[in-house]
């Protein structure tokens, strides 16, 4: 067997698929020293790029991160990826654009910035959480018993039939999301100067994540939350609405995946229906690279993710003289992604192994 | 019995608001008299009729009324949804809500008069569904099929148009079909007597084949080539433009064929399989091309092989690191891998080699021995070729011993490799050879378009291969075949349809797992397995009567 599923000790002989992980291993090292060599001597970037560099990785990671809260929730009671859960983050941004729309056009948008936003976030997390709620219904729920290939095959179409309906509703095109006037700009922090919006997407992510985090960990519902995640019968047996608590699971993933579609709204500036696939993708990475199963891990994954991604290009690919290197942000992203799933599925907080739920 | 109706209400405001209706609008069953748009929502209220009085069970009459109310909530549904667009602009949000669709939902009625009269109809038409369902099957059929047909023929009419062009059969043509319109009501009543009595007439037929002992073999021979010359001669008649259809229905056959492989026998989930079906392409497209990406001019048939190795190889490298990942991180795992070579394609870094977003032109179409494969009606016969040669392969490979490793190592991989399987071998191989099937789509890919370029590879492409074997049926060839008729030809052939497709492709993932895993034309040991976890008996919505307790289905 391979190397990834090697959970007893056992006398393993060195076969050339481990020689060859071995290469692609020493291969990405090889890159990534190379690259960053490169780039320090040429010296082509200031202190302050590289700052703004990892600022914004911060912002990105903790969209990341909240997306990853909702896979890495499900995964933990159900033993299952939520495939869908990028669509459902696209979901709320999407259709929290008709209330910021009219909203900008009224002037109260920058008449009342926070009371906008708030509202702004509770919409999208509204509509997010009965997309994901609807999923769970009609294509997890039935296939519970099902092998385990099944649900991952409904997923799927959940997620492709989500995408193409709301492209049905809304249209095909990329729709502007409104600006606040409040938040162009830069706020002086320690002397160094922070975009408005990143500092925003910082905060409210990480209010938001502390919320979760202690109603995970110290209301009666995050304690069954957690129950069911360790083993559903024990938890049935203990008076635990095991069906109840898996929808509450979708429902809080599908909430922090709407604010957190908001926070990508305000970063990027616009919505459209393909949005929520990559940043689906890497917030599965994140999860995964933080242990899945594990909330704070989820956290910390999307962080390490967004930052590596934001400083990735410029620190290890212009030193190798790759043209035009943010192009190839995503590849530094999928490439975690895949190392991740093969040299440490349990993630860098490891609580779970992985390699073995097949 | 409402919430029934309540669903199908739901439905029928999405499917309308998405804009599928209006999109059907467009075509008449019987022209001038009702569009296909008219007829998807009333077979939607007929629908929740039937399912709602078998769903209701018990005597006919309790069965009846609850169709009546399920018919009345889809049209409650569907007249709030007129009512509610004269309070408020739904047109800010919902970009197909227009002027058209509420005319056609309201039926041209106001708006006042409208929310009854779509009450009205549905309680009718949920009427008509719960008393056909509690009808015997052999009355129901032949009007079902019938109405059916008719349908299918406003569909695909331009087909059938096409096929009607020469001089000696325009007074036919015109006799059934308004130019640009639809059948006529005489060319529809026609149709569906036919389709009535086709239906009617089966089982007797069926029955006096089987009573007159027809010698099997001779009658699978004349099958056989009645098959054949239907296929050869399908793109002569229909023209470029179904060969072309065809010619795309062959490439996701051998996709689909290299995909099962992996997916199907050896049960591993692989998102990212465009990339070898890309790696055909781009090998037949740099050796061939005359353009600047060029590389060495070779002739078609020389860089087939070359491509079909490359891509085997590129599968057996890519699987080699997933090797230890299993279910659904494989999953990612290689949709991971299928987005960064499309990325690295995509990225101005290869440009020079690989042209980036320009891709690889001027690739020149195969010439044998004179002759020249121009276009898609004479790409076909190659694509035609090469599908039925890699089916053999896949179906030989199939029952032989690496065809039951794989199913071993399907079932449960500890279990497998105790028995002496090695794992790493056999995996490597449905990696390689699955590769190997996608490069020779690739290859005739290529050479149909003329060029190769990143925007023809997206992640959309592996869903689909992935979509259509599973309606297919998993593991099943002919589910393959089938597959790809049915999720790539028909919505190629109906042009309305073309944005919707996808929309399509994920009810049908979802549908078909939660109805009939097994898809259409199962292989029978995935049949038994997956039925294996089902304790209660289906829902027997298809049959529209109840199974009693205990009966089998």
């Amino acid at each position: 067997m391979a190397a990834g599923s090697a959970v007893a000790p056992r006398v393993r002989r060195f076969s050339f698929v481990d020689a060859f992980l071995w290469a692609f291993r020493l291969a990405v090292v090889a890159v990534v020293v190379w690259g960053t060599v490169g780039t320090l001597r040429l010296g082509r970037y200031t202190a302050e790029q590289w700052m703004d560099f990892f600022v914004f990785g911060l912002a990105q990671g903790g969209i990341y991160a909240l997306i990853a809260l909702g896979y890495t929730m499900v995964y933990g009671i159900l033993r299952m990826i939520n495939f869908a859960h990028g669509e459902v983050f696209m979901s709320g941004a999407y259709t929290a654009y008709f209330v910021a729309a009219p909203l900008a056009a009224s002037g109260f948008l920058n008449r009342q910035p926070f009371v906008s936003l708030l509202l702004l976030l509770a919409v999208a997390a509204a509509v997010s959480t009965g997309i994901a709620v609807l999923v769970e219904r009609v294509a997890y729920r039935p296939l519970r018993r099902a092998p385990r290939l099944v649900p991952l095959i409904t997923a799927i179409g959940a997620s492709f039939f989500l995408q193409y309906a709301f492209r049905g509703l809304y249209g095909s095109g990329f729709k502007a999301y409104p600006e606040f006037d409040l938040f162009k700009g830069e706020w002086e922090l320690l002397g160094v100067g922070i975009l408005r919006t990143q500092a925003v997407v910082l905060v409210s992510a990480a209010v938001l994540m502390f919320a979760l985090y202690q109603f995970v960990m110290r209301t009666k519902v995050g304690k069954a939350m957690r129950a069911v995640s360790e083993d559903k019968d024990a938890a049935a047996l203990m008076g635990i609405d095991v069906d109840r608590i898996i929808v509450l699971t979708f429902a809080i993933g599908g909430a922090a995946a709407g604010a957190a579609g908001i926070l990508y709204a305000l970063v990027f500036k616009q919505v459209h229906f393909f949005m929520g696939f990559v940043p689906g993708i890497k917030a599965f990475t994140s999860a995964v690279l933080g242990g899945i199963g594990n909330i704070p891990g989820a956290m910390l994954g999307g962080m390490f993710l967004g930052v590596v991604e934001s400083v990735g290009p410029a620190l290890f690919l212009d030193g190798l003289g790759i043209p035009a290197p943010y192009q190839l942000k995503d590849v530094i992203a999928f490439t975690m992604l895949v190392m991740v799933l093969i040299f440490r599925p349990q993630g860098i907080l490891g609580e779970r192994l992985a390699g073995k739920r097949a | 019995m409402w919430r029934v109706g309540f669903v199908f209400g739901v439905v029928a405001c999405f499917l309308s608001l998405a804009g599928l209706v209006e999109a059907l609008h467009a075509r008449w069953v019987v022209d001038g008299v009702v569009s296909t748009g008219q007829t998807l929502l009333l077979i939607l209220g007929a629908t929740a009729g039937a399912v709602a009085a078998s769903k209701r069970g018990g005597s006919l009459g309790a069965g009846l009324l609850a169709g009546l109310v399920a018919g009345a909530t889809v049209g409650f549904c569907v007249g709030f949804l007129v009512w509610l667009q004269t309070q408020v602009p739904l047109r800010a949000m919902f970009v197909n809500a227009s002027p058209t669709l509420f005319q056609l939902l309201s039926a041209g009625h106001r708006p006042e008069v409208a929310w009854p009269f779509a009450v009205l109809v549905g309680s009718w038409l949920g009427l008509l569904g719960a008393a056909a369902s509690r009808a015997p099957g052999k009355w129901i059929r032949p009007p079902v099929t019938g109405a059916a047909a008719v349908v299918a023929f406003a569909l695909f009419q331009e087909l059938v148009l096409l096929m009607l062009q020469p001089e000696s059969l325009v007074a036919i043509r015109d006799w059934f079909f308004v130019g640009g319109g639809g059948p006529t009501a005489q060319g529809a009543a026609v149709l569906f007597a036919a389709g009535a009595a086709a239906s009617a007439l089966r089982a007797p037929l069926h029955s006096a084949a089987r009573r007159a002992n027809l010698a099997p073999r001779a009658a699978r021979w004349v099958w056989g080539l009645v098959g054949v010359a239907a296929l050869a001669a399908l793109p002569v008649a229909g023209g470029p433009f179904v060969a072309q259809v065809l010619v795309l229905v062959g490439l996701y056959t051998l996709m689909g064929l290299g995909l099962n492989l992996e997916v199907g026998l050896a049960g591993l989930l692989d998102l990212g399989f465009v990339a070898f079906f890309a790696i055909g392409a781009y090998t037949v497209g740099l050796l061939t091309s005359v353009g600047e990406h060029g590389i060495a001019h070779w002739s078609f048939w020389a860089a087939v092989p070359v491509a079909v190795l490359v891509s085997l190889v590129a599968g057996v490298v890519l699987g080699i690191p997933v090797l230890g990942i299993r279910g659904d991180y494989l999953a990612i795992a290689t949709l991971g891998f299928g987005e960064i070579v499309r990325l690295l394609v995509l990225s101005d870094a290869l440009r020079p080699w690989l042209g980036g977003s320009q891709g690889v032109l001027a690739i020149p179409k195969p010439v044998l021995a004179g002759f020249e494969f121009s276009g898609p009606q004479q790409l076909y016969y190659l694509t035609v070729l090469a599908s039925a040669l890699v089916a053999y392969v896949a179906w030989r490979l199939q029952n032989s011993r690496l065809g039951r490793a794989w199913m071993a190592i399907r079932e449960d991989e500890d279990v497998a490799e105790a028995l002496g399987i090695n794992l790493v071998s056999v995996k490597l191989l449905a990696y390689g050879l699955g590769a190997a099937f996608a490069g020779v789509g690739g290859a005739l890919f290529a050479v149909l378009v003329g060029s190769v370029f990143p925007h023809s590879f997206q992640l959309l492409i592996s869903i689909q291969v992935l979509a259509l074997i599973i309606v297919g049926g998993i593991g099943s060839i002919p589910g393959v075949i089938l597959g790809s008729v049915v999720l790539i030809g028909l919505p190629e052939l109906l042009r309305e349809f073309g944005e919707f497709r996808f929309l399509v492709y994920g009810v049908a993932l979802v549908m078909m797992m939660l109805l009939r895993p097994e898809g259409l034309l199962p292989a029978a040991a995935q049949r038994r397995q997956l039925h294996a976890f089902e304790e209660e008996p289906e829902p027997a919505v298809l049959t529209g009567r109840q199974v009693p307790a205990g009966g089998g289905s």
